[in-house]
């Protein structure tokens, strides 16, 4: 017989001080756990403050509904604010049925109403009530967690305002007595945190949140205000809520600590592979593709996507600009066949238009649908148009929070770019090259009466790579790279003018520290 | 027909326990139910501590609580009803004069 061994970790095994590390109750939200480290303080209450709309209610909820479903630990929901039927029409909109979760005894809505028209007071009074209301919830259905939201209604609700604080501090002593743990909710009210000081009672654990419009979209943020005993991120986190319920998205500790690959990984066309070294670029690059219009920016993104799927990798293209559907059929004319891979389920094409989201709901979208399916290639097709929801610094705020996260998990990204026209090619509006490993131009070159694309490697980071200027052809087997012409006087022959002459079979292998130059 | 001859009072007065608020409470209705509502009016008591299900049912959280059942409509007072004149008020038995 042997003890059943419930942690591995013993007294005196490190330099770790003695002490008891801080019991947590995880919230199973997706990425509040993250940046909580594990989630709320065990056993205390925690205040969730904001301003109207931000958000408290449905968190609250969620803690309540995934600890019951997730974590066995039932909970109670005393609202004063919300009648139980509005609890339950709202919860539904993230996909939790309350009233089911009632009736087995997992959850315990109460809705308390108190207002003071229908009140008359007359002489002293307490709040043991409202104690032996909960206590006896807590009781009924074992409730491990509890939610108040938000108590502060007993301040409009009774006259007697000192009394109602003194409750309240031993409402917050009583609580911790039960052993649950609790989120509290409080009204954010201009500079105060919550209008009638709730803060002063709970010193466990502060999250505030938030909700501003920028640029005609709302974006939710959170930001863990304080937690005593336990180390947290004290930057405001974007977060959502939609059908899924609430995610919150960790910013602050990817960081840099990511391994790098040193696989590589094919582009799907073999004439820029060769530029790479014959090889194409490493796998988990995050890849930029710059150009102005009609330079073939997403088909190169296509190549890149239909070579993963022949090598039955899953690919993830989010496209900006066009439908699923016109992408499948734009690429069919280059004789790239999308659709039997978007079939085998390799290829998923998530188009949306920019501005049907906040620039963070976008973030969290993606994040959500990468962390889901787990593709070994992403395409952001095109990442320009995020501009259109936030401004430049935000979106490299955004982009480069993207790239670690998929740098994390070994996932290529290739993200293309439009530039303007004329001059500055070398130019990213974005200014987000910065954040990239590899970098491409594509560009038109015009000359005796043709327009021809070209392409070259700007960066390639770890890679010896061609720096000549290819062409760039489209032919209806896909992307083809031709090797630019040169003639005596050191221009560049392209399109009909190096058909005319003999094409020189040069070699496609990187020389480095020679730049193609084009005039 | 606000002070009809034939309105009764049913009250119930909730408490918890027997604090010096709640047995103030009871004193207090007592006698004001006896100089003005005398042979109208039936009290009940409930103890909270004793039948704590009561609270969430008939929504309660400070105590003492006095609830009109009857006459309609249902009327909460909150306190040791000790300022007579607000519970007259909330019982609706004086003639309430439009200054509020």
């Amino acid at each position: 017989m042997t003890a059943p061994v419930r942690r591995r970790k013993r007294p005196g095994n490190g330099s770790r001080p003695a002490t008891r590390p801080l019991a947590k109750a995880p919230t199973g939200i997706p990425g509040l756990d993250e940046i909580t480290n594990g989630g709320l303080p065990r056993g205390r209450p925690t205040l969730v403050c904001g301003g109207a709309g931000c958000g408290k209610t449905l968190l609250a909820m969620e803690f309540l509904v995934r600890g019951t479903l997730e974590y066995d630990e039932p909970g109670v929901f005393m609202s004063f604010e919300e009648t139980a039927d509005d609890l339950v029409e709202n919860a539904q909109s993230l996909g939790f049925d309350l009233r089911r979760l009632s009736a087995r005894r997992r959850l315990l809505l109460d809705y308390v109403q108190l207002e003071r028209d229908k009140l008359t007071e007359s002489g002293e009074y307490d709040l043991e009530g409202l104690f032996i209301r909960l206590g006896h919830a807590i009781e009924t259905i074992h409730a491990k967690r509890v939610v108040l939201d938000t108590i502060e209604v007993l301040f409009s609700g009774l006259s007697d305002r000192l009394l109602v604080r003194a409750e309240l501090a031993r409402l917050f002593r009583w609580l911790k007595t039960k052993r649950v743990t609790a989120i509290v909710t409080g009204e954010r009210d201009g500079e105060h945190l919550t209008r009638h000081g709730l803060e002063e009672y709970v010193s466990d654990c502060v999250i505030l949140l938030d909700q501003r419009v920028m640029e005609q979209s709302a974006t939710r943020r959170l930001r863990i205000l304080k937690y005593r005993g336990s180390a947290h991120g004290g930057n405001e986190m974007p977060f959502l809520i939609d059908d899924h319920g609430v995610s919150v998205l960790p910013i602050t500790s990817l960081g840099l600590a990511h391994q790098a690959s040193s696989a590589h990984l094919s582009t799907g066309v073999a004439g820029l592979d060769a530029m790479f070294g014959r090889k194409g670029f490493f796998r988990g690059n995050s890849v930029l593709v710059s150009g102005t219009a009609g330079t073939g920016k997403s088909s190169l993104a296509a190549q890149l996507a239909e070579a993963a799927c022949r090598r039955g990798e899953r690919c993830l293209y989010f496209a900006f600009e066009e439908s699923a559907s016109q992408i499948t059929r734009n690429m069919r004319s280059i004789g790239i066949d999308l659709e039997p891979w978007a079939r085998r389920d390799l290829l998923r094409v998530h188009a949306q238009r920019p501005t049907a989201l906040g620039l963070e709901a976008h973030l969290v979208t993606m994040h959500r649908l990468i962390d889901d399916w787990k593709p070994r290639v992403v395409v952001v097709d095109p990442v320009t148009n995020m501009i259109a929801v936030g401004t430049e610094i935000e979106v490299k705020a955004m982009l480069a929070r993207l790239i670690d996260f998929m740098k994390l998990r070994q996932i290529t990204g290739l993200f293309t770019s439009l530039t303007e026209g004329g001059g500055a090619a070398e130019r990213t509006d974005l200014g987000v090259s910065s954040l990239m490993d590899v970098w491409m131009l594509l560009g038109n070159l015009e000359a005796n009466g043709e327009r021809n694309r070209t392409i070259q490697i700007v960066k390639a980071r770890g890679m010896a790579h061609s720096n000549q200027v290819r062409e760039f052809v489209m032919t209806n087997r896909g992307v083809k790279l031709l090797d630019v012409s040169r003639r005596a006087d050191g221009s560049v022959a392209i399109g009909s003018a190096r058909d005319a002459r003999q094409p020189q079979a040069r070699a496609a292998d990187p020389k480095p520290r020679r730049r193609g130059v084009v005039k | 027909m606000k002070n009809g001859a034939r309105r009764t009072w049913r009250l119930r007065l909730y408490v918890a326990g027997q604090t010096p608020k709640s047995i103030a409470a009871l004193a207090n209705l007592k006698r004001l139910c006896d100089s003005h509502l005398a042979g109208r009016y039936s009290i009940e008591v409930v103890d909270l501590l004793d039948k704590p299900h009561l609270a969430r049912r008939d929504d309660i959280v400070v105590v003492p609580t006095l609830v009109r059942k009857l006459p309609p409509p249902i009327r909460k007072i909150i306190g040791d009803l000790s300022n007579v004149e607000r519970v007259l008020i909330g019982l609706d038995v004086l003639p309430r004069d439009d200054e509020e």
